[in-house]
């Protein structure tokens, strides 16, 4: 193991953001899946692995994603809301692999809402 | 790194480990893996939570949500419905005990909301067991701080503008402590750790040893730097397994890391430590007797001066700190003493961790703002008295200290304002009694603990207390005399006052503040033989109420002993002739119908059931005797 100086532990500390943005908050940015029985159904797990998969990709350390039940729109399953933080969230809906990864780049990274998929702007929580 | 969508922080502490937490965990951790969900949902063992009596508890981020005594079948519902279906599981949430109300985020129950955490800043939030964990959170940071931009004397400044004093129990202020080192001449010095915790109820300091090792050696190497020490040792107890294992880990890391051992950081500070495991004697924690204890002889305190910082460990300049103590200074130097003054009082700064336990419904560990009046503890945090009884006392200090009454309540838990009671704040044990508890039992039970652990030096000490203890023994079994509370008082004095250590010097704490706050209780002990919260067996005598009784029978189940007779809706008489004392039948009675009279109703009662008229007559017969 090699012998830390005072740089190394704001570099340890870097590297430990995302957990920590996770326990701590601060995160810009929040991403639910609407994981009811409808969204499972309709391929909801898809979608999670695909957000989960960009966040590695991207190497992104302040967004969260979590997910809630059923939405009351079933037809319209799977879907996601996407939050940043101090902005409106927007819903969603008819969600695939694909058109979750170009969300996540349009309005996780970018910051623009992509219209083309979005239902709606408003969010019900869990809690 | 991997990235989770969820962190489960499961408490790892030694209640909820006792709680059966290890196997909650294997079972969530085999759980995730059969649903394909062990990259997304980090499993993560923390260090004491501080809602002991609700363990085993986890919190999951980011939602925040609260979960209590988690079972093993707790897990598959968990993994299902929460990680799955985003649907917490609301019977395993917190519930508020007056309200009955659920409050499922962390943030808004008030036994974590109304908390100020500094010295537990990690609890529930790092693996004590990775230290890049602790990094992660600031770690180290104030010790490069430290051993980088600040010399000595501006370390010592800055805690002595902090006013942050020893959390041990006696409050000496830290920074003094270190400046004496400091000026004192030496080639060796040494830093020293107290992690002897011995106060009955109080596990403070473990849970800190626990959950957040590093931040007790962080602390140390600022204190090394500050007084020129480069060897240290942390005392232990041995009955502390978990928090050894912990330390001795954390130890092992920061050396891997170059954080202990030579040339710190690449700073040349060289500072390295050792863990000594005591054996557990309370008079160990004194500062001197500790040292005795280190340097492998009986651990027996000595006269001072000399102090510890001019000659104290193999006879060279030491500093001893307690565990809290060196967990308050990382958050000192990196924000300042101005932060650390901004709550508090004028002479007493900063947080307090306090040990919550007995008649409480929160039952755990806290840090609050010093000066926060007691009330606030017991009833907004601590959530008040269970089962609807009535708050007696509150005894703060452990055997040092005393037991503080109801109409005291408002006073604010600062060094100056508690000893006004005759209590002391301590190293913040708080034990909490309600009307069940006997106050001259209460004293007996904390003067037969010092009595056991006083080291036999000083005679007024070992002698006195023994003294002492046959006079409450005697008054709690009858043979009690209306002398005694003098003679105790007089005998207290003078352990007081020539005791050498603070162990003799404080031992009768608890028996003066008893009888200063609850004399009735010790009078009617010994004047009319008659204990009225039936906890001396020897001075009651339980009967019924035949009147109040409504023959419902809860009383008759709970007996051990079949004494109770009676039928469906005859009342119920208690045979004095089998009655044991044992108190079951007046705290399972839900119509009051169950009294304690005094015990010479015992020998009345048993010649042939009198009518009610009777009972009640010779019953207020006692009451006036008492009055006159």
């Amino acid at each position: 193991m090699p012998r830390l100086t005072v740089d190394d532990l704001k570099r340890i500390k870097e590297e430990y953001k995302a957990a920590f943005t996770l326990r701590e908050g601060g995160q810009r940015a929040k991403i639910t899946v609407h994981m009811g029985t409808c969204g499972i159904a309709a391929g909801a797990r898809k979608i999670m692995e695909a957000i989960i998969d960009e966040i590695n990709k991207n190497n992104i350390k302040d967004v969260i994603v979590t997910t809630s039940g059923c939405a009351g729109l079933c037809s319209k399953e799977p879907m996601a809301t996407v939050e940043i933080i101090n902005e409106a969230p927007v819903k969603y809906v008819l969600l695939n692999e694909e058109k979750i990864r170009k969300i996540f780049k349009e309005h996780v990274i970018e910051g623009k809402a992509a219209e083309e998929y979005a239902l709606a702007v408003g969010s019900e929580t869990a809690y | 790194m991997e990235r989770y969508r969820a962190s489960v922080m499961l408490c790892g502490g030694t209640g909820c480990i006792a709680g059966n937490s290890l196997k909650v965990r294997n079972a969530l951790v085999e759980e995730l893996k059969n649903r394909e969900l062990e990259n997304e949902i980090n499993v993560v063992m923390t260090g004491c939570n501080g809602f002991c009596a609700q363990g085993p508890v986890m919190t999951v981020y980011p939602e925040d949500i609260f979960y209590e005594k988690v079972s093993v079948n707790d897990i598959p519902v968990i993994v299902e419905e929460h990680f799955i279906k985003g649907r917490p599981v609301e019977r395993l949430m917190y519930k508020e005990p007056l309200k009955k109300s659920t409050i499922p985020l962390m943030k808004d129950i008030p036994f974590f909301s109304l908390q100020v955490l500094r010295a537990l800043r990690n609890k529930g939030l790092v693996d004590p067991e990775k230290i890049e964990e602790y990094i992660a959170r600031d770690g180290y940071q104030a010790a490069a701080k430290a051993l980088t931009e600040m010399t000595s004397e501006q370390i010592i400044n800055e805690i002595k503008k902090s006013g942050l004093r020893g959390r041990g129990g006696a409050g000496f202020p830290t920074g003094m402590k270190w400046e004496l080192c400091h000026k004192v001449k030496g080639e060796q010095k040494y830093i020293l750790c107290n992690g002897d915790e011995g106060d009955p109820g109080a596990f403070m300091d473990r849970s800190i040893m626990e959950a957040d090792p590093h931040v007790v050696l962080e602390g140390m190497i600022i204190g090394a730097k500050a007084i020129g020490a480069s060897k240290g040792y942390i005392y232990v107890r041995a009955e502390y397994p978990l928090a050894v294992h912990r330390l001795q880990l954390a130890i092992q890391q920061a050396k891997e890391n170059g954080l202990l051992g030579e040339n710190i950081l690449g700073t040349g500070f060289n500072l390295d430590i050792e863990i000594y495991q005591g054996a557990g004697a309370f008079v160990c924690g004194e500062e001197t007797a500790l040292m005795r204890s280190l340097e492998g002889k009986r651990g027996m305190p000595i006269p001072r001066p000399p102090f510890p910082a001019q000659k104290g460990l193999w006879g060279k300049p030491s500093v001893l700190n307690n565990v809290e103590t060196f967990a308050n200074i990382p958050q000192i130097i990196i924000n300042g003493a101005e932060w650390y003054k901004s709550l508090g009082t004028e002479k007493s700064t900063g947080t307090k961790v306090f040990a919550l336990s007995g008649a409480i419904n929160n039952i755990g560990l806290i840090e609050v703002p010093m000066g926060i009046p007691l009330r606030k503890i017991i009833y907004d945090i601590g959530g008040g008295i269970p089962k609807g009884r009535k708050f007696k006392a509150v005894q703060l200090g452990g055997p040092s200290g005393g037991c503080i009454p109801e109409h005291l309540l408002d006073t604010p838990v600062t060094y100056e304002d508690i000893v006004q009671t005759g209590a002391i704040v301590g190293s913040g044990g708080m034990v909490v009694m309600n009307d069940l508890n006997c106050m001259v039992s209460v004293a007996k039970f904390f003067l037969e603990f010092t009595t056991d652990e006083s080291c036999g030096k000083c005679p007024p000490c070992r002698i006195g207390t023994t003294v002492m203890l046959d006079l409450l023994t005697n008054i709690t079994e009858g043979r009690g005399k209306e002398e005694d509370m003098e003679i105790l008082q007089d005998i207290a004095k003078d352990i007081i006052s020539t005791s050498l250590c603070g162990l003799g010097q404080t031992a009768p704490n608890p028996v003066l503040t008893t009888i200063k706050y609850f004399r009735d209780e010790y009078e009617s002990h010994i004047k009319d033989k008659w204990c009225k919260t039936g906890v001396c067996k020897d001075l009651c005598t339980f009967y019924i109420d035949e009147e109040k009784c409504k023959a419902c029978g809860v009383c008759k189940r709970v007996c051990p002993q079949n004494a109770i007779s009676g039928e469906k809706k005859v009342p119920h008489r208690i045979k004095q002739e089998l009655c044991i004392q044992c108190r079951s039948c007046y705290e399972a009675c839900k119509f009051d119908s169950v009294n304690i009279g005094p015990v010479a109703l015992r020998e009345i009662l048993k010649e042939d059931l009198p009518a009610q008229e009777i009972l009640r007559n010779m019953h207020a017969a006692a009451l006036a005797g008492k009055e006159e």
